[in-house]
Order: structure tokens, then sequence, then C-alpha cells
């Protein structure tokens, strides 16, 4: 009994039988309480004010409608940025998922019986994934460049500490019997664990990798930001000079590359599942 | 036992020709992807200069790290909480009347089409767009990224609520009808009950997010530990951007580390 229910007792019915059933109070008091109090803090620091945000509303709208129409003509310097956008988030991506199965398979528990490699692998994987994408973008750019290189990097690490948290958790899940059968045959843990786990996990590792593809394309279109390649760098230039209308076609070409590839990402992944 | 082996081993489906034609796609994709990889050159010192980084990033700057000033990082990682939860709470906000409206068993087809373009599109613009926008609304600050943290979060906290009203167990609606009660106490017992924990369940998630997140509204002043972090990138002071780092990672793995454990309470009920 915790003492949310000794400062509250619950509700108790008596029944038609005699017997008396108790019903706990509702916790909804404390969480309305928790979430009005960081909501009061969060308008405190923030200085959130709904009547600026109803008298200049309009301006939010103002760079939309000059993006309006988008500026056709731009059209033919989009094509190669945006091409390498995708080169960017494909080829890091496949790194990225390709590089951490190793390292997935360290961290799960039912492959390595060893608790400090677990553990540790597992606090790379967590850190490597709060690491925002912007900064190990940044890094990038200072140790390799500026370029698409830089963006590819930042990609695949993103990648892998994603990918390989699913791949870990989607391990451990998986059914052990064949694993053993293997190894009481004679194969090796490498041996036992391509043929006996790989089938059982593939389907969801290669799906989880294409969403995780799909994902990264719009995550790269902020890279170019930090001068990391792709789509995000003429975004950002375009934006400097004020020029919505091509800023308007960029974010329509992005938007149209986008829906392809989530459509044709989506149908091979219901292939795959 | 090997004649039994074999014998299943040729039954197997035959679809080699599909696999190698998947194969020489991907193949083909990568080395097209490797061909055009480029860079400006400055890989000479590359080695240097990370060695730099994780001089910095391992020797961080203590006395910004518990500084408890406006410009320590305490108080940084604070405003970028409260712009992460506030944005959470009216992306979140938002979201449900969008949701409504394009979820394809509530509406008619081409109003839930519509809506899910709409919420693509949303989800498109990357985040800096939508920061420049809010500060001609706003002036830089937190406040403008607030509402950019809001507005990137309506794109996947609507389609996970798109897909949690199209679960919906229409049975128990049904049933309360046999009971005979009225819209209110149908939406109250009926609809509410089954959407309440998936709701919370997503925002929460969203919130792990938008604190990952909220280092790129720095790139346009849009507040928070963004802007502080790449200045201190780009002037090359590691050990500075190494404290503004420890901080925000370890806050961040404590947030996950809640949220993870809320999340699950609230799916097992």
């Amino acid at each position: 009994m915790s003492i949310y229910d000794k400062l509250f007792p619950p509700k108790v019915y008596k029944l038609s039988g005699g017997k008396e059933v108790s019903q706990k109070r509702s916790r909804a008091p404390i969480y309305v309480i928790l979430v009005l109090a960081m909501s009061i803090l969060s308008i405190k620091v923030t200085a959130f004010n709904p009547t600026t945000l109803v008298a200049r509303g309009n301006q939010f709208f103002v760079i939309l409608g000059k993006m309006f129409p988008p500026n056709t003509g731009y059209f033919g310097s989009i094509v190669d940025p945006i091409l390498d956008t995708i080169k960017m988030s494909l080829l890091g991506s496949a790194i990225g998922s390709i590089l951490c199965v190793p390292f997935a398979m360290l961290a799960s528990t039912n492959v390595c019986k060893n608790r400090v490699v677990v553990t540790l692998m597992r606090l790379i994987f967590s850190i490597i994934r709060t690491l925002p994408t912007l900064v190990s973008a940044l890094i990038a750019t200072f140790i390799f460049g500026l370029g698409t290189i830089a963006g590819t990097t930042a990609i695949a690490v993103f990648s892998f500490s994603y990918i390989g948290k699913i791949l870990y958790e989607e391990i451990e899940t998986v059914d052990m019997g064949a694993f053993e059968a293997m190894e009481a045959m004679g194969a090796t843990r490498t041996q036992a664990f391509i043929s006996s786990i790989v089938p059982q996990v593939l389907p969801s590792f290669l799906s989880n990798s294409l969403y995780n593809f799909e994902g990264n394309v719009r995550y790269a279109a902020v890279l170019g930001y930090v001068g990391a390649g792709g789509i995000g760098l003429i975004l950002n230039e375009q934006l400097g000079w004020r020029e919505y209308p091509n800023v308007g076609m960029i974010l329509v070409v992005l938007f149209v590359t986008v829906f392809c590839i989530e459509s044709v990402s989506r149908w091979a992944r219901k292939k795959l599942v | 036992m090997n004649e039994r082996i074999e014998k299943a081993y040729e039954h197997r489906p035959k679809d080699w020709i599909w696999h190698l034609t998947i194969a020489v796609v991907v193949v083909f994709l990568m080395l097209w992807s490797a061909g055009s990889m480029e860079t400006s050159g400055t890989t000479t010192n590359g080695g240097r200069m990370a060695l730099n980084i994780l001089k910095g990033i391992v020797n961080p700057d203590r006395g910004l790290l518990f500084n408890l000033t406006m410009q320590g990082v305490p108080y940084l990682l604070l405003e970028t909480i409260c712009i992460a939860f506030m944005g959470t709470v009216v992306g979140a906000i938002f979201s449900i009347p969008l949701a409504f409206l394009s979820a394809s068993n509530l509406t008619p087809k081409p109003v839930a089409f519509i809506g899910r373009i709409l919420i693509m599109a949303i989800r498109t613009v990357p985040a800096f767009v939508y920061g420049l926008m809010f500060i001609r609304v706003t002036g830089p600050g937190p406040f403008a990224g607030l509402m950019t943290m809001s507005l990137t979060s309506i794109g996947m906290v609507s389609k996970m609520y798109i897909e949690a009203i199209e679960d919906l167990d229409t049975k128990i609606l049904e049933s309360l009808d046999a009971m005979g009660l009225g819209t209110w106490q149908k939406i109250r017992y009926g609809i509410l009950p089954q959407l309440m924990p998936n709701f919370a369940s997503t925002a929460i998630y969203r919130f792990d997010i938008n604190l990952r997140d909220a280092t790129v509204l720095g790139l346009v002043g849009a507040g928070g530990i963004g802007a502080p972090l790449i200045f201190a990138m780009n002037a090359y002071r590691w050990n500075e951007a190494g404290s503004i780092l420890i901080g925000l990672v370890v806050l961040v793995l404590i947030v996950e580390w809640i949220s993870t454990r809320i999340r699950v309470k609230l799916t097992r009920g």
C-alpha cells in the first residue's frame, strides 16, 4: 500500500452479497498537478505568450506566402543536391546498419554471456544515440572537411546506434532452441548465430534499416546547414538570400522525394514482414 | 537423416533470381552513392582534430558545467527541457483535432487523404525553416524554439494518434450504446480509456525526441542549448563543448530512462 492510498483511502463498495470491494483512488490528480507545474515553469522560462501568437501569427505565413508559387525554373539546380542527399542517406544507413551487427551481438545477453561486455556495449550505443546528429555532423566536417563524406559519416554514426539498439533487443527475444541445438552439434558461436539467429531477426532488421533510411533522408536535409553536403546546403543558402520562391521549390522537391522513398520503402517493408 | 535433410533442401523455394536481382540493385545503389562522395579536403590534420575533440570532451570545462547563472550548463539544460516540454504539449494538443480529421474510419476518404498529405508536408520541412519563420512572429529566443518544436512534433505525433484512433475497438461503443449511454458518456467511458494511454505514451516518446533534437534550434537562434554548443564547437573551444555535451547526454539518458519506465507502465495498464 503506497503513501497515496493511505492519504486518500480506496473507495469501498458494498455488494448485495455482503462482500466488500475496494477501488483505488485515481492517480490522475498527481499527474495533472505534475504536468501543470511543469507547464507553468516552462511558460515562465520560455516566455510563452499566446497573445503574441494570435496578434503576430500572420507573420508566420508571410514567408510561407512568398514561397508560393515555387520557382520551377530553379529545379535544375536542385537535382544534384537532392541526389547527394539521397546518396548520403543510402550509404550512411547501409554502413551504419552493417557495422552495428557485431556490436549488437555483443550487447545481447543471450549471445554474449559476459555481463561487463554487454553493459559496456549498451552504454556505447546509448551515448552515441543521444549525441545529436548535428553535433556528429559538425565534428565530421572538422575531421573530413566540408562535403558529403561528413554527412555520410554523421548518418552512419546515428544509424549505427539506432539500428544497433533495436537489433540487440530483437536478438534477445529470439527463440534460442535452434542456437543451443547448433552449439550442441559442435558449431561455434558465430556459426550458430549465423544459421539460427540471423534468419529469425533478418526480416525485422531489414525492415528497420529501411525505416531508418527513410528517416535519414529527412534528417539529411538539416545536415547541410553545418556544411555536410546535400540539399540543406542550398536550402540554407537560399534562405540566407531570402529567395523564398526557390526555397519553396526546394521544399516541394524534398516533399516529393520523401514521399516516393517512403512509398517504396513501405511497400518493401510490407513484403518483408 | 542426411537424405531427409537433402530432400528438405531440394524442396526449398527456388527464388535465387529474385535474391540476385535485389543483391545487384543494392550493390549498384551502394556503388552509385559511393561514387559521388566528396570532401573539400582538409583531411591531413583530421586526425589531430579528432584527438583535440576527444581531449576536450574528456576534460570538460567544470566551471561551466556547474555554473548556476544564466550562462551555465544547468540553466541552458533547464531552458531546453522547458522548450521541449511545452513544445510537446502544444504539439500534442494541435495533433488531436488533426488526427481525428485524418483517421480514415471516422472521416470521409478525401478529407482523410488531404489530412494525411498535410501531416506529411509538415513533417518534411526541416526544423530550422520553421525556426526562421517563427522568429518573425516571436523574435529570437526560446519562444520561437518552443513553437518550432510543437510544429515539428505535430507530424509524428498525429501520425501515431491516427493509428491509435484507427485501432479503436468499436464493439465497446456498441455495447455502451446498448446500455443506453449518451454521446458524452460514450466518449468518457468508451473512447477516452482506449486512447489516453496511447496518446500519453506517444507524447512522452516525442518529448524524448524533442529533447534530443533541440540542438537544431540553436542554429537559427531559437533558444536552448544548441547555440552555445555550436558556437563553442565552431570556435574550437572543445572544453566548453565537452561540458555542454556531457550535460546534454546525461540529461537525455536520464529522461529516456524515466520515460521508458512510464511508457512500459502505461502500456501494461
